[in-house]
């Protein structure tokens, strides 16, 4: 059993006296950094003192207070808890804080997501374009003033709908063409010269070209949206050399909701099923992290009974999502969907059980805060028992049988897309991405939560950082869940599966907190702040799959461009959760 | 590579022929258990469980819609709202408009019509008019749930495919609490005797001033 790292007390204001002080609002923890040091706090706290990964930055709108907030939290990669830190800023248009991409090259896409939702412009960041809505979008969504069409009211319950039931649907509230505004000084009747793709292509094309004494014309290539082998609407855009990826551009956001908007105007409970629609192959996952998030919150901790219902349904998840990144991983290698069945005859009979017990297969809504939604059905005791003990471990073993050694899926995966250690750590990279780079980084173990810290297993780990290794660490990891579902089965005791009485109006005591599990993608961390009111005042969803894409262009920089859908595969990414 | 080339390729086709010949040994069995047993395969309600169980071998699928997987009974799928028959069959409603599941809705998809009494303008707990917007419904169960009296709960009927919007209205919603006995035998059951409970707890706690 991993021996829980030591608390360090660091004093960073004593260290950084002047421009590093502790926040002391109420409820809330970690350091306000001076904007203009922000650069030498970051260097320092990486390489001084060990926090080398930098799980997530977001931003935050205090409009009351006019003020914007930067918000990082950095890890170690050798374990123990984080550290949070923030840049505060006036609100003023544009926001400016330093970008941190030349520190911690994993902040890329985080720093372009905040400026895009929250117009917090990062000077000194690389590519600093709009990454979830589009080019031409007017305003910055997740901004407090912003309002969306069809706009209600801030916040849910909306009055109309109870008791007088004046609630009229919005399409016929408000016909096309008489919802729209527009920013000042745009007039939509004359054609804008505007071409939303030149800022990318621009970003695509600047690249240094290698001196090869060959002149070459190097190509560009949309992939997408839509092929990527359909992982979900997905778009590369992508520069060639021949067959050689030279440079490489994620094009995302044709699946964006903006959860985080609907997450604010949400009560807490209310965003229990919106979670679930995330990673909609991970559902109990997602429920759980942003159970914990809460739960820090108030302040409550679930009881025994309900842990281990917890944990059990987590494994489940990991093992079906396993499965299925297994399975596509091969439909995009060229071996059409016969491994893909098999692999999805055991997720089908994992989702049976998810069924029986919360009454959805994928979108399960099953945490409540302070325990699960209702104990186990009869039966699904035995059902888990079943598979955990029979078949599961034979059908994985028939699996790896049919895949491991063959010639096809030995010589498209050994070597190829490989990420170093290094880069998996600056890449914010998590999850098996990072584990199968040889970082046996894992959150169950490094801060465990739940009831992992006292369950027996192992942190999957292999060292070559390729394709193959990629899909390999997914059987080693199925094999691990189904050694923590063993022991959970064997030790679940009874008793209540609520710590509190159920209600649907929870009170959420002001303050913020982040809560985070290892998701089958990776670290999903969930940062809420509270204001004491029945919504959150920030929710924040840190996505592992949209995060794990910001190593996706330096892994296929120098391969081949048949390879391309391969790496992307073994990312194992869901565009629910990517684009939110 | 030291290997012989084509060994896995071997290995992995040897799993697909076993798969193969699974499908059709299993039918083999079920032959002679329709001959002994009478029971099928395909199309039965037996066969189906065995499809859906452990020890299913060889071909897996359900031949939907003329075989159907069961649904486990907390399966949920777009609310109803249960009501009691009367003596003469009237339709007695459950449901007092309290408006929790109208505010504890994610996507806001219920609005209900108060019933107030046109002398004292006070409400009166029966639900005048009663909407669900299907359409907008996530299946999420949280009006199920958080109902105090049982009023509306999910249905396990999923084939709603219809060619227009669907807003389904207190008519179109209603259904007898025999229904949701019949899908939900073990809630119901548990849900009854609670309610039981507490009116006799009621009536005890009413009956005590008089004596």
């Amino acid at each position: 059993m991993a021996v829980p790292a030591p608390v360090e007390t660091l004093d960073l204001a004593a260290r950084f006296p002047g421009w590093v002080t502790a926040d002391t609002r109420p409820g809330y923890s970690g350091w306000i950094v001076a904007k203009d040091k922000l650069l030498d706090f970051a260097r320092t706290l990486r390489d001084e003192l060990g926090y080398d990964y930098l799980s997530s930055v977001t931003g935050v709108d205090y409009l009351p207070e006019g003020k914007m907030e930067v918000v990082y939290h950095a890890y170690k990669t050798t374990g123990g808890p984080g550290i949070v830190f923030k840049v505060q800023t006036a609100r003023q248009d544009p926001v400016e804080v330093p970008s941190l991409v030349s520190i911690y090259p994993g902040a890329e896409f985080q720093e372009r997501e905040a400026w895009d939702l929250l117009g917090i412009k990062f000077t000194g960041h690389p590519d600093l374009r709009r990454i979830l809505m589009w080019e031409d979008f007017a305003g910055h969504p997740l901004r407090k003033d912003w309002r969306e069409p069809y706009f209600e009211e801030e916040f849910k319950p909306f009055k109309s709908r109870w008791p007088e039931g004046k609630f009229q649907m919005a399409e016929e509230k408000a016909r096309l063409g008489d919802n729209l505004t527009f920013p000042a000084g745009f007039d939509p009747k004359q054609k804008a010269e505007f071409d939303p793709e030149k800022a990318l292509y621009e970003a695509l094309r600047a690249y240094q070209k290698a001196e090869t004494g060959l002149e070459t014309e190097h190509l560009l290539v949309n992939i997408g949206p839509h092929h990527p082998s359909t992982h979900g609407v997905f778009r590369v855009a992508v520069i060639l050399d021949g067959e050689t990826i030279v440079n490489l551009k994620p094009v995302m956001g044709y699946l964006h909701r903006n959860h985080e908007k609907i997450g604010e105007r949400n009560t807490f409970l209310m965003n229990m099923p919106y979670t679930d629609r995330l990673d909609y192959l991970t559902s109990m996952s997602n429920n759980f992290g942003y159970a914990l998030a809460v739960e820090k919150l108030m302040g409550i901790t679930p009881p025994e009974r309900a842990e281990y219902i917890r944990v059990m349904m987590a494994e489940l998840t990991r093992i079906s999502n396993h499965v299925w990144a297994i399975g596509f991983l091969l439909n995009d290698l060229g071996a059409y969907f016969t491994p893909m069945l098999y692999a999805q005859e055991e997720r089908e009979l994992i989702l049976d059980i998810f069924e029986a017990v919360s009454g959805s297969r994928m979108m399960c809504n099953y945490f409540r805060f302070g325990g699960v939604a209702r104990d186990l059905p009869e039966g699904v005791l035995e059902k888990i028992r079943d598979l955990a003990f029979e078949r599961l471990p034979r059908k994985v073993d028939e699996l790896e049988d049919l895949l491991a050694e063959n010639e096809i899926v030995r010589s498209r995966g050994i070597g190829q897309g490989v990420l170093t250690a290094e880069d998996a750590i600056r890449y914010s990279a998590s999850g098996p991405l990072l584990r199968a780079s040889g970082i046996p980084y894992d959150v169950r173990r490094a801060e465990p939560y739940s009831i992992y810290d006292r369950l027996e297993f192992e942190v999957a780990c292999r060292p070559n950082g390729d394709i193959y290794d990629r899909m390999m660490i997914r059987f080693d990891e199925i094999r691990q869940s189904l050694r923590i579902i063993q022991q959970t089965v064997k030790q679940i005791p009874a008793g209540p599966i609520m710590a509190v009485k159920p209600a649907y109006q929870v009170r959420v005591p002001p303050g913020e907190a982040y809560g985070r599990v290892e998701g089958p993608k990776g670290e999903l961390g969930f940062y809420i702040i509270s204001t004491g009111k029945s919504s959150p005042w920030r929710y924040h969803v840190r996505a592992p799959s949209f995060i794990n894409l910001t190593a996706f262009g330096p892994m296929c920089v120098g391969q081949k461009i048949a390879d391309l859908v391969a790496i992307l595969g073994s990312i194992d990414i869901v565009l629910g959760e990517c684009d939110r | 590579m030291s290997e012989m080339y084509g060994k896995g390729i071997l290995k992995g086709l040897g799993v697909t022929l076993k798969r193969f010949w699974d499908t059709y040994w299993e039918d083999a069995i079920w032959l002679f258990r329709q001959v002994t047993r009478g029971e099928r395969r395909y199309r039965s309600p037996e066969g189906i469980a065995h499809r859906a169980s452990k020890n299913a071998r060889g071909i897996f699928t359900v031949q939907y819609p003329e075989e159907k997987l069961p649904v486990p009974e907390e399966f949920r799928f777009v609310p109803f709202l249960v009501y009691e028959e009367g003596p003469n069959g009237e339709k007695v409603m459950r449901c007092t408009s309290c408006g929790i599941c109208s505010r504890v809705c994610p996507p806001q998809c219920i609005w209900i019509v108060r019933t107030t009494d046109p002398e004292t303008g006070r409400p009166i707990p029966d639900p005048a008019e009663f909407y669900i917007d299907v359409d907008i419904c996530m299946n999420c169960g949280l009006c199920a749930e958080f109902c105090p009296f049982d009023a509306i709960k999910m249905d396990h009927d999923y084939e709603l495919a219809s060619f227009g919007r669907s807003v389904y209205d207190k008519e179109k919603l209603a259904k007898p609490a025999s229904y949701y006995e019949s899908i939900r035998p073990r809630n119901a059951a548990r849900e009854n005797a609670a309610r039981a409970a507490k009116e006799a707890a009621r009536f005890a706690a009413s009956a005590k001033p008089e004596s």
